[in-house]
């Protein structure tokens, strides 16, 4: 592909970042659901978490505390399965204690997410998607600066509906268009929740704020999320979501906004 | 003012003045001499800055979208709701400033005057600090690296004109990073009553928290207790619960059972809190007696919280700072305690918690 065969990310087809200003919206059980999705449509998958502070991926996916090993070119990814087809490279694989806080400042994490985004020994992937932290500082710099070698296809925006959150994603777009990141589409994420006794829809936290802010923006809207109990049990416990509960509205929510993501992929 | 370079290594570092990054910079002879390793000037001047300032509390979590500021404004609107008390609220996330829209003061700027920054008022005793304030559009993306966040929250604290204060609360960005250390380290010189963490019921919300905790330790700041958010949804038409975040690990009240934490109440769901937040105003004004507004008051006038009640600082061995929580509960017994136990004071409490936390039994 490239002539760089050393490049660890020289197979890799597409780069996806996700973002969001905003903490707690769901970057991470977006990242998860999103590959899972991508490999049922038969892609080869791989999530890079440099949250620092608070890696949650690898409890999503139920692969625990592997030992990571090293190969002539790099560290090797931890599997999820035996086909191979979704790797998964975090931080919380490098700590001993699961409860030990990462307090470290800004130029310590900028290094060791320099070591991590060149240094993982990927193999041959269609997608790779990036999980970051909240926020706009060290960490996005230092992802942005050491992918730019390589190419990034853009950046998935999480949001919630409320103003509140938009309102946190509103300076993340910003971020992109500063750092020349594409913004390949919003996802409102927690968007209303469905009574399993009465289906009565509440608004917990408002609605379509990720609609107007896409309007806002002139930017892609790729769909909204509801809140989902099965959902978030699921993200718990580490169950394949996507396998488990093919017949319901976040089911169907999450395929349609993989698709098209797929799709703009294509269009890249 | 000096430009801080690309990858600077920060002035306090091992490496300050001599990395790759730091060639060129001006300040390199200043960072190598090792001066700046010192402690920074502006410890001790936030110190007497803030020596009118009776109580200072902090709001931590280790994960994002928990609603920290959703608290902070509203421990902010129920302290306030005592006319004969100073309260402001500061908002030290640099990158996520959500403050000036929850309290209602979105587009306001901040004045500079002969004594310093003016806060940004709500009402005559509750007033607000936040960068919010200082961007000129809604857009305008805050992309720093930590030195200048730093920088930021070291002018918050010391060039803020905040008057005589009876309470200072200070919401934080969710991690374990920059913010979080420097605002520690710049309060250091004067007294913090402690820090409020506030988690979502799910283990992976709680693992993040438990991090915060571990910091909250490793840099010595007691922990006043533990606010469980977004705990179960009562639904308004049928009015069944439903646990949209479920607590599968049992949940803030096993973490504080584990971890010897006062549990300071549970919030439940409610989709008014939110819209209230981004309507700019008091949940607990606009909804008083719903399940959610009456557990936050009740958490506001939980004992821990109340200064009243606030115990001697008690000088600790540098293993524990948890300790602080443990004495505030059995207060009544301590003495007792000591008596039948023929302890020196407070040594049995201290290693039953160094044990608990470190397995050192000293």
């Amino acid at each position: 592909m490239e002539k760089n065969n050393d490049d660890s990310l020289s197979q890799v087809r597409h780069v996806i970042l996700v973002l969001s200003g905003k903490g707690g919206v769901g970057k991470s059980t977006i990242t998860t659901e999103l590959a899972l999705a991508f490999r049922h449509a038969g892609k080869k998958v791989g999530i890079l978490d440099v949250d620092l502070c608070g890696p949650s991926i690898p409890r999503m996916l139920s692969v625990g505390r592997p030992d990571v090993h090293q190969c002539d070119s790099g560290w090797v990814p931890v599997y999820t399965d035996a086909q191979k087809s979704l790797a998964l490279m975090s931080i919380g694989f490098l700590m001993e204690d699961p409860d030990e806080a990462v307090v470290w400042r800004g130029p310590k994490k900028t290094a060791l997410i320099g070591q991590f985004v060149s240094d993982v020994a990927w193999g041959e992937l269609d997608v790779l998607l990036v999980d970051t932290p909240p926020g706009t500082s060290d960490e996005h710099l230092a992802v942005l600066e050491n992918l730019k070698k390589h190419r990034v296809d853009g950046a998935v925006l999480v949001t919630t509906p409320q103003a509140v959150s938009t309102g946190d994603v509103r300076r993340e777009i910003t971020f992109c268009k500063k750092t020349g990141v594409r913004i390949l589409g919003i996802i409102e994420n927690m968007s209303g929740f469905v009574c399993p006794y009465c289906s009565e829809c509440s608004n917990i936290f408002s609605k379509g704020g990720g609609e107007e802010l896409a309007k806002l923006t002139e930017s892609v809207f790729l769909g909204s999320v509801p809140l989902d109990p099965q959902l978030s049990s699921s993200i718990e416990e580490g169950r394949d979501f996507m396998q488990s509960f093919p017949e319901s509205a976040t089911f169907s929510a999450i395929s349609s906004i993989s698709e098209t993501l797929l799709n703009s992929l294509q269009t890249v | 003012t000096t430009l801080v370079p690309h990858d600077c290594p920060g002035t306090q570092s091992e490496q300050a003045g001599k990395s790759s990054s730091c060639q060129g910079c001006p300040n390199q002879k200043l960072c190598a001499s090792g001066a700046t390793k010192a402690p920074d000037p502006a410890i001790a001047e936030i110190g007497a800055k803030l020596s009118t300032v009776k109580h200072k509390i902090l709001v931590l979590s280790g994960k994002g979208g928990v609603g920290k500021s959703t608290f902070s404004a509203h421990l902010a609107h129920a302290l306030a709701s005592d006319s004969t008390k100073e309260v402001a609220l500061l908002d030290v996330d640099i990158c996520g400033p959500s403050i000036p829209r929850i309290m209602g003061l979105e587009g306001e700027q901040v004045h500079q005057s002969g004594s310093g920054w003016s806060p940004v008022y709500v009402d005559d005793n509750l007033a607000v600090m936040s960068i919010g304030f200082l961007l000129s559009s809604l857009d305008d993306a805050v992309i720093w690296r930590g030195p200048k966040k730093n920088g930021m929250i070291k002018q918050f604290l010391r060039d803020v004109d905040w008057g005589d204060l009876d309470y200072l609360i200070v919401d934080t960005p969710p991690g374990t990073s920059d913010e979080h250390l420097s605002i520690v380290q710049y309060l250091s010189s004067t007294h913090v009553d402690g820090a409020v963490i506030i988690t979502t019921p799910q283990e992976v919300s709680l693992q993040d928290v438990r991090k915060e905790i571990r910091f909250c330790q490793k840099v010595k700041l007691p922990i006043i207790g533990v606010v469980e958010n977004m705990s179960g949804f009562v639904c308004p038409n049928c009015k069944n619960t439903s646990q949209i975040f479920p607590p599968t690990s049992g949940g803030a009240e096993k973490m504080c059972a584990d971890l010897n934490l006062p549990l300071l109440g549970k919030v439940p769901l409610d989709p008014r809190i939110a819209q209230s937040c981004d309507e700019g105003r008091s949940f607990l004004n606009v909804v008083p007696d719903s399940p959610a507004a009456k557990a936050y008051k009740s958490i506001v006038q939980s004992e821990f919280l109340q200064p009243s009640t606030t115990h001697p600082h008690v000088p600790l061995p540098s293993c524990c700072t948890s300790v602080v929580i443990l004495y505030n509960r059995i207060t009544l017994s301590l003495q007792q305690l000591q008596r039948n136990l023929k302890v020196p004071s407070n040594l049995y409490i201290i290693h039953k918690t160094c044990h608990k936390y470190t397995n050192k039994t000293s």
